[in-house]
């Protein structure tokens, strides 16, 4: 037998390195630093308990569709399509409620055809041979168009779900303050990490993202798992479409257009490789935090809101940059030149 | 030969477009032989590898496999790993941002019947293949280190490794030598002769002559896509097979004048 021996250098562990190699770490100190920060400009709002609340109220639909997100960019690929799916489930949900007093069917149709939707892309991306991040913008345009027509244009109210068994379930507040959708999205989170840290598929989406063309010879159906990963992707779309619309109880057919940007930011600020191969689940939870503390920690701090994209904007920079340097310090041509000059 | 041959290609050709890269190729590969492929860029061995291991299917021809008529159409990867077959390819065997253990069970996996992966056990077998199979003895390396910080003597290691503890009969190695030190490509060639050892066949494509001379029990040239010899290694000394080979390229010459 052949001994590939190496020679041997015994490394010393640098206990702040281990640290950051703890998935999510890297994330969830930016948003400590945040809060802290904020807890300082604005204290009458960060000291209280109201203000997470609130977050935890309106993080979930975002950070729901993030972590499908995080799977199709761990694929290496994008869906730019999920503000539509969210705004097409939300219209079945609430055209079944309002007009057929539907409520679980509702659900399971509004599912259904976000589903659906996201098999459609899937389709056109592996068997159209279109890059999926021009695919789905295609497909956003083309589902939120068709949302448009459908539905005429008119919101939809349906205050009338307050107070029922679905709402509870979804949106209720446990003990008149917890959200309990919260509770959803982090169960969800748990099952997407499972997916992707420990199961074949996630395994298979790993090696996609890493190289498709390793992923062929070690015999991967490259096709089937893409469009599997874009059904997932839509049913999770849908779902935080339904999610938004039982807590906001209306639907528009601009729902879900905000969170283009946002949702897109999160989930590389998470630490999600921009390049494919590797995805952070507990990073994008993280991440979706932070998004919204800026959101409201710029407003509350008396700053104008105006300034919000900007301030996500540089968080966005120094968290990729951040993920990057922790990765391999070597990818960020800047450290690369300083350390190397150190060495000189 | 006396057993039926692993594998056996009958007048197989392959064509990209109107680019013929494979003409009525006709192939053995016997039980416990080492069979070396060589051949300029472009002769056809990579299409012949893709071929023969389900990668791609070929244009026309048949593929028998322990005298069994494969069906083209569903030929795949995952069927030449059922049957045994197994390539290691010169950089495109592994993921490069993900940790050993995954390379070593990618495509594979132990998983329970929900198709969750069972991490640990996957990662005790990892380790002793590193250990014992390929003898990994070096600091620095375990089982979640990522393939991107391993040499390429080390990558080779791994994916042969891989190969043996699937129990492979015919491993296809696709220039594991190249881009590597003297020190790593005598390591690599003692794994070739371990495959013997072993009982296993293997098909050595390399573009360096004399370790194919060194190591093979047949030699096969490819020349635009045609067989141009197939003969035993002990028929030919390392000089007439040098001498051939540069016939084979004056005449390209000629014949493109």
């Amino acid at each position: 037998m052949a001994a590939i021996g190496r020679e041997v250098t015994p490394t010393r562990r640098n206990p702040v390195a281990e640290f950051f190699k703890i998935e999510g770490t890297a994330t969830a100190l930016v948003f400590v630093i945040l809060i802290v920060l904020f807890m300082i400009t604005a204290p009458r709002a960060f000291m209280g308990y109201r203000v997470y609340m609130s977050f935890m109220a309106s993080v979930p639909p975002p950070l729901i569709v993030a972590l499908g997100l995080t799977l199709v960019a761990t694929a290496g690929e994008m869906d730019l399509s999920f503000p539509s799916v969210i705004a097409f489930s939300s219209y079945v949900f609430s055209v079944l409620f309002q007009q057929y007093d539907m409520t679980w069917l509702a659900l399971v149709a509004a599912l259904a055809t976000g589903t659906l939707m996201g098999f459609v892309n899937g389709v056109v991306v592996t068997k159209l041979g279109i890059p999926s991040m021009i695919a789905t913008l295609a497909m956003m345009f083309l589902w939120g168009g068709l949302v448009t027509v459908v539905s005429n244009g008119i919101s939809i109210a349906i205050p009338d779900i307050q107070g029922s068994l679905i709402h509870t379930i979804m949106v209720g507040r446990i003990g008149g303050v917890f959200p309990v959708q919260m509770l959803w999205a982090i169960g969800i989170a748990v099952v997407i990490w499972m997916i992707l840290n420990r199961h074949r598929f996630g395994e298979n989406i790993l090696f996609i993202g890493d190289s498709a063309k390793v992923a062929k010879v070690v015999g991967i159906a490259i096709d089937r798992e893409k469009i599997k990963l874009f059904t997932l992707m839509g049913f999770l779309s849908a779902l935080a479409g339904a999610f938004l619309t039982v807590e906001t109880t209306t639907y528009f057919n601009s729902q879900g257009t905000g969170y283009l940007l946002t949702v897109i930011a999160a989930v590389f600020i998470g630490g999600t490789s921009i390049f494919g191969g590797s995805g952070k689940v507990a990073g994008t939870v993280f991440a979706a935090l932070i998004v919204a503390v800026i959101e409201a920690g710029l407003v509350a701090s008396g700053i104008q809101g105006f300034w919000t994209r900007f301030f996500i904007g540089l968080v966005f920079i120094i968290s990729v940059v951040m993920n990057t340097a922790i990765e391999d310090p070597d990818k960020v041509p800047l450290i690369k030149s300083m350390r190397s000059r150190m060495r000189s | 030969m006396t057993s039926t041959p692993i594998v056996q290609l009958e007048n197989v050709s392959k064509h990209y477009g109107k680019v013929v890269s494979l003409r009525n190729v006709t192939l053995e590969i016997g039980s416990n032989e080492i069979v070396g492929l060589i051949g300029d860029n472009g002769a056809g061995k990579s299409t012949l590898i893709k071929v023969l291991t389900g990668v791609e299917p070929p244009t026309s021809g048949t593929i028998h496999v322990r005298g069994q008529k494969i069906d083209a159409s569903s030929y795949t990867v995952k069927e030449a790993h059922k049957l045994k077959i197994e390539t290691v390819y010169q950089d495109s065997s592994l993921g490069e941002k993900q940790p050993l253990w995954r390379n070593f069970f990618v495509g594979r996996p132990i998983t329970n019947w929900l198709g969750f992966i069972d991490v640990k056990a996957e990662k005790r077998i990892a380790d002793q293949i590193m250990r014992s199979t390929i003898g990994f003895r070096g600091v620095g390396i375990d089982v979640d280190t990522p393939v991107s910080r391993l040499s390429g003597g080390e990558r080779q290691g791994v994916a042969i490794g891989r190969a043996m503890h699937f129990d492979s009969d015919l491993i296809v190695l696709d220039e594991p030598t190249v881009a590597l030190a003297l020190k790593e490509v005598n390591k690599v060639l003692d794994f070739i002769r371990s495959i013997k050892a072993g009982g296993r066949s293997c098909i050595y494509i390399e573009h360096n002559i004399h370790h194919v001379h060194e190591v093979c029990d047949r030699l096969v040239v490819l020349d635009r896509g045609e067989i141009a010899l197939d003969a035993p290694t002990a028929s030919m000394t390392y000089n007439e097979l040098t001498d051939f080979l540069m016939s084979l390229h004056k005449q390209r010459i000629v014949g493109a004048a």
